[in-house]
């Protein structure tokens, strides 16, 4: 069974076992508009928790994205690069990247799916 | 108040609009100034010119400027500019636009910018280009800055000394505060020495090679293998080209380069006490998103007519603020139009002949000179297009030559050293100019 | 301006053996020498075929597409978009410099490096400082340029742990990537709601690792930061610089002067304060000044005089590098001398009161209808949040687009940051109380038309040469060049 987490910075985690598909949430696509580029690791690199692994554009904003846990970078949505509205239709679905979590522990840093939810109605 | 022609304001509307604010003066919009930054005295600054003042005044300026026949480049080269060029230039619909952020009433700029991005990527043989950067030497060191920034943490830049100095000193301005460490790649002859960026690039860490042609010396270099070599070792190759070569010369992208750039003051601007030139930038398609500056794409409007607007402007610093690919707002600007009407001029047949007639010149300048008995090439066999460097041999020296000359209204070129002076001829050089300048040296 | 769209593009005009140079004949003798094949392109660059008169059509009318100052009013936040003096242009004429060779002896271009000293002087004069460079190309150019003097200091006193930039967070865009280009970490300084410095958010970013802080006065809500002596003494008590983006100096003309409000660095936008065109995005010119004592770090290379008043280019040792080829933008320094000597300290002194007064009259005629988060007399410029009537789900960018079928220019939107639909207005001395009150009147058209017929305003302009742009579809599917549009179906 699968389980999300988020950050404060609108980033999304879907954990399956030691893997995760980090990608942004629906709240965060809203708020960029349509989506015209995700800036994407390569598949190897490290990610770490907190740190910047990419970013997503659109027309007139960009924002960069954060990782919620570390790890190495498992695999890449290249469909992204073809198509990156695909994180505006479902931005679940449309994970930007998956990693191998390197630490469990980590996850217990972040906001679960009731306290994402909440943290976003305070949000302006 | 106002008895100036630029201000439009009469006593009658300055006392409305003061009513309308609630202000009795206009001082008073200024109470929140505290009184001892005030200015206490007004600037110690000329008198007031009437018009007929300033051009009287301008008038005598001009007279302390020489104009001379000039056979010196170094990487500003004296073309003749097309009136119909100039005369575009001129109109004010172009001249005092602002930037064209709003495509609806700016389709006249977009339009331009696009044909000269896509006239630059013809020269070049580039995918893309942007809509300018500010000068060859600047074009150049930002190209360095995003090459490292596309390779990822790799500190390393190899320049060839056959740069021109100004080009490898503003490359170092930018590089130091960027954290990059610039090496020189020794020069053989007047080129890079391809031996000597074998091994530095085999010692790692090279995001990028960067390499001239023609080269400060005028030297066409060969440059085969290079990009080979730069991939291999996952480094970009940067090929900083004089625009108006490249009618001619081997384009970047048939040397294999990822990033074209330089100079287009050769596209006919004029001189101009050194600026505005035009920098440019080109690269492949895959780096498109890590270049610097504007960028003008095609797209449609409601109805569906062609329309241009500016694009990928997430990369810029009014979005992406300290994370943007450069600081770059204001550009080049009209300079694009310049190029652009100048290159719709001359078609590929007048860029040739512009070639072939400076290359002429050129060759026949250095023939007449070295048959003086003296001068000789410093770098003999070497190919060049339209630049040459003479090496003079005693008693002659290239201030010798450089003073004959300017008693002769002769611009002989720009002092290298003592001995070497560099030398370059265009279609403003006449035959009669050349055979002037080779007399002139027989007479010293 | 033409509202009909002139679309051909100068290849679809192509026609081959038409020809548009003019070329000597000349020959030169029997020339030996040949380019090997090796290093000649090996395809044509197939540029356009066109004759002169083709091409000056072509542009002539595309040029009508086009808005200007010399079209209409442009009430653009933060460009300073005053009317370009058509004397300027003379001036370059008249100064002979189009012929003139950066590399001539110094004795052969006195006239030029006059103008360029005289300039220098006008400059030090007005911003309050010892020693100009006007080699920088731009205004961002510019800061780059002061902000690289500044490291070259903090350097001459082994101070380089000196890592930080402070910058507002109402700052232009260009002061933190240029922070960055200069290899500064950027830190934000919050604004207060009045949108000044935050004093005490400012103390506690102060340390011994920060190397200046950058700011505009006004800043960029159009208010002017009247703790700035208080501000300038903390950034020195803590051994740090004080840079002055010149964006703004327009309302300051003959008011205040950076220097004296304690700044040790700063540039200035010609083609902002000193009127010189903005040519469709360039060419521009950011002049950079210091105080005393910084001079030496400025950048070569540089104009110096000698005891005789002979003029010459030289190289300093002590200067942090270079930043350009040559001497810069020269005849955009040339228009913008023209400009000072014709205005005068009495005319400039005038500018800065009119611009002030321009901007507050607009403030006043139109804060009914639209939300003024900032009270209080404005200089050059100021900042509505959108309109006063938020229920009309007309947005900032509705407002900016409708006012492009009444012959106006839109405002800066969606900067300053402080606000989300930041709105924001320069009118600029040069604009009579004729045009504003027109612009007036159709803000305010606008404004009640947001309310009563919003789908009428949101759907703007309907007059242009195009309307509505996919700019999505641009920045997805980025088509660059001629060749590009010609493989793909727009």
């Amino acid at each position: 069974m699968s389980k999300i987490y988020y950050l404060p910075s609108h980033e999304y985690i879907i954990v399956d076992g030691n893997e995760g598909r980090i990608g942004i949430s629906e709240f965060a696509a809203k708020e960029l508009g349509t989506v015209t580029y995700v800036d994407m690791p390569e598949e190897g690199d490290e990610v770490v928790a907190g740190e910047e692994f990419g970013a997503v554009e659109s027309r007139k904003a960009a924002s960069d994205l954060f990782s919620p846990v570390s790890g190495e970078v498992l695999e890449v949505n290249e469909e992204l690069a073809d198509n990156p509205r695909l994180i505006n239709n479902a931005p679940l679905e449309a994970w930007i990247i998956k990693v191998k979590i390197a630490d469990p522990a980590q996850l217990n840093d972040l906001m679960d799916d009731a306290a994402y939810a909440e943290f976003c109605k305070n949000q302006h | 108040m106002s008895d100036n022609k630029y201000l439009p304001h009469s006593e009658a509307d300055i006392a409305a609009m003061l009513q309308r604010c609630g202000a009795k003066d206009v001082d008073d919009l200024f109470d929140d100034v505290p009184a001892e930054l005030r200015l206490k005295e007004p600037y110690k600054l000329p008198e007031p010119m009437s018009d007929a003042e300033l051009e009287l005044f301008f008038r005598q300026i001009g007279r302390q400027n020489k104009t001379m026949t000039i056979f010196a480049g170094g990487g500003f080269y004296h073309h003749y500019t097309p009136r119909a060029v100039t005369s575009l230039l001129s109109r004010s619909e172009f001249l005092t636009a602002y930037t064209p952020y709003q495509p609806e009433i700016s389709q006249g700029t977009l339009q331009y910018i696009f044909e000269y991005q896509t006239m630059m990527c013809k020269l070049t043989g580039m995918d893309v280009s942007n809509a300018s950067m500010y000068d060859g030497s600047t074009a150049t060191a930002e190209a360095v800055v995003m090459a490292v920034n596309a390779s990822r943490r790799k500190r390393r830049v190899l320049i060839s000394a056959t740069l021109a100095p100004a080009v490898a000193r503003v490359i170092g301005t930018y590089a130091t505060a960027a954290g990059i460490i610039i090496e020189v790649i020794p020069e053989d002859r007047g080129v890079t020495n391809r031996s000597e960026l074998n091994e530095m690039i085999k010692a790692g860490d090279v995001a990028a090679v960067v390499v001239a042609s023609p080269n400060w010396y005028g030297i066409v270099e060969d440059f085969a293998g290079i990009a080979d070599l730069c991939h291999a070792n996952k480094a970009l190759f940067i090929v900083n080209a004089h625009a108006s070569a490249l009618g001619v010369l081997r384009t970047p992208a048939e040397w294999g380069a990822d990033i074209a750039c330089g100079e287009a003051q050769s596209l006919g601007m004029p001189l101009n006490y050194g600026g505005p030139g035009l920098g440019y930038m080109c690269c492949t398609r895959e780096l498109m998103r890590k270049m610097p500056g504007r960028i003008v794409g095609a797209t449609t409007d409601a109805h569906g007519r062609r329309t241009f607007v500016l694009t990928l402007q997430a990369r810029e610093q009014h979005i992406r603020r300290q994370k943007a690919t450069s600081n770059i707002c204001s550009n080049q600007g009209i300079m694009t139009l310049h190029a652009a009407a100048y290159l719709g001029l001359m078609g590929d047949k007048g860029l040739a002949e512009v070639n072939r007639l400076g290359f002429d010149a050129a060759h026949a300048l250095a023939q007449g000179l070295c048959e003086t008995g003296k001068v000789k090439m410093a770098y003999p066999n070497q190919p060049f297009l339209n630049e040459f460097v003479i090496e003079t041999m005693p008693p002659l020296s290239s201030d010798k030559i450089l003073d004959a000359a300017a008693k002769d209204n002769i611009l002989a070129g720009i002092k290298l050293t003592d001995n070497q002076l560099l030398v370059a001829a265009t279609e403003m050089c006449s035959p009669e100019d050349v055979k002037r300048y080779v007399e002139l040296v027989k007479a010293i | 301006m033409n509202k009909k769209l002139y679309s051909p593009l100068i290849f679809e005009l192509s026609n081959a053996g038409s020809k548009g140079f003019s070329l000597p004949h000349y020959d030169y003798g029997k020339i030996n020498d040949t380019l090997p094949d090796n290093l000649l392109r090996t395809s044509p660059a197939n540029l356009p075929e066109v004759d002169e008169p083709t091409l000056v059509r072509h542009y002539t009318n595309s040029s009508n597409n086009n808005f200007g100052v010399d079209t209409g009013f442009y009430p653009l936040g933060s460009c300073t978009m005053k009317y370009n003096p058509k004397i300027n242009e003379a001036a370059v004429e008249l100064a002979q410099v189009a012929n003139l060779h950066p590399a001539q002896p110094a004795d052969t271009v006195q006239g030029a490096l006059k103008i360029y000293r005289t300039l220098e002087k006008a400059l030090c004069e007005i911003g309050g400082m010892s020693e100009f460079t006007l080699n920088p190309f731009a205004g961002a150019h510019g800061e780059y340029t002061g902000l690289m003097v500044i490291r070259a200091y903090h350097q001459s006193r082994a101070d380089e742990a000196r890592r930080k930039v402070l910058v507002p967070d109402s700052a232009h865009g260009t002061n933190p990537a240029s922070a960055a280009m200069a290899g500064f970490d950027i830190v934000e300084v919050k604004s207060l709601a009045d949108g000044t410095v935050d004093l005490d958010d400012l103390s506690s970013k102060l340390g011994d690792d920060v190397a200046a802080m950058m700011m505009t006065n006004p800043n960029t809500v159009g208010m002017f930061e009247k703790n700035i002596p208080a501000i300038a003494k903390a950034v020195h008590q803590a051994g740090a610089l004080l840079y002055y983006d010149g964006a703004n100096l327009n309302p300051m003309l003959g008011i205040a002067r950076p220097g004296d409000m304690g700044f040790d660095v700063m540039h200035i936008n010609l083609h902002k304060t000193f009127s010189t065109p903005h040519g469709g995005g360039g060419p521009g010119a950011g002049p950079v000044g210091v105080r005393a004592g910084l001079e030496q770090f400025l950048p070569n290379p540089r104009v110096t005089v000698d005891a005789n008043g002979k003029l010459s280019v030289e190289m300093n040792s002590t200067a942090f590098g270079q930043i350009s080829a040559w001497l810069g933008n020269f005849t955009v320094l040339i228009k913008a001398l023209a400009y000072i000597l014709n205005m005068g300290a009495e005319g400039l002194s005038k500018a800065g009161k009119l611009a002030t007064l321009n901007a507050n009259y607009i403030m006043h005629s139109l804060r009914d209808l639209f939300k003024l988060p900032i009270d209080g007399p404005c200089k050059h410029e100021f900042v509505f949040d959108g309109l006063a009537d938020k229920s009309t789900g007309v947005t900032t960018l509705h407002v900016a687009k409708a006012l492009l079928d009444h012959g106006f220019h839109a405002p800066t939107i969606y900067f300053p940051l402080l606000f989300h639909e930041s709105l924001m207005i320069e009118p600029t001395e040069t604009e009579s109380k004729r045009t504003l009150d027109e612009f007036i009147e159709v803000m305010r058209n606008i404004a009640l038309e947001a309310s009563s017929n919003p789908d009428k305003i949101k759907n703007a302009p309907y007059e242009t040469p195009v309307s509505h742009p996919d700019e999505d579809s641009a920045a997805l599917k980025p088509i660059l060049t001629y060749m590009d549009l010609c493989t793909t179906t727009l």
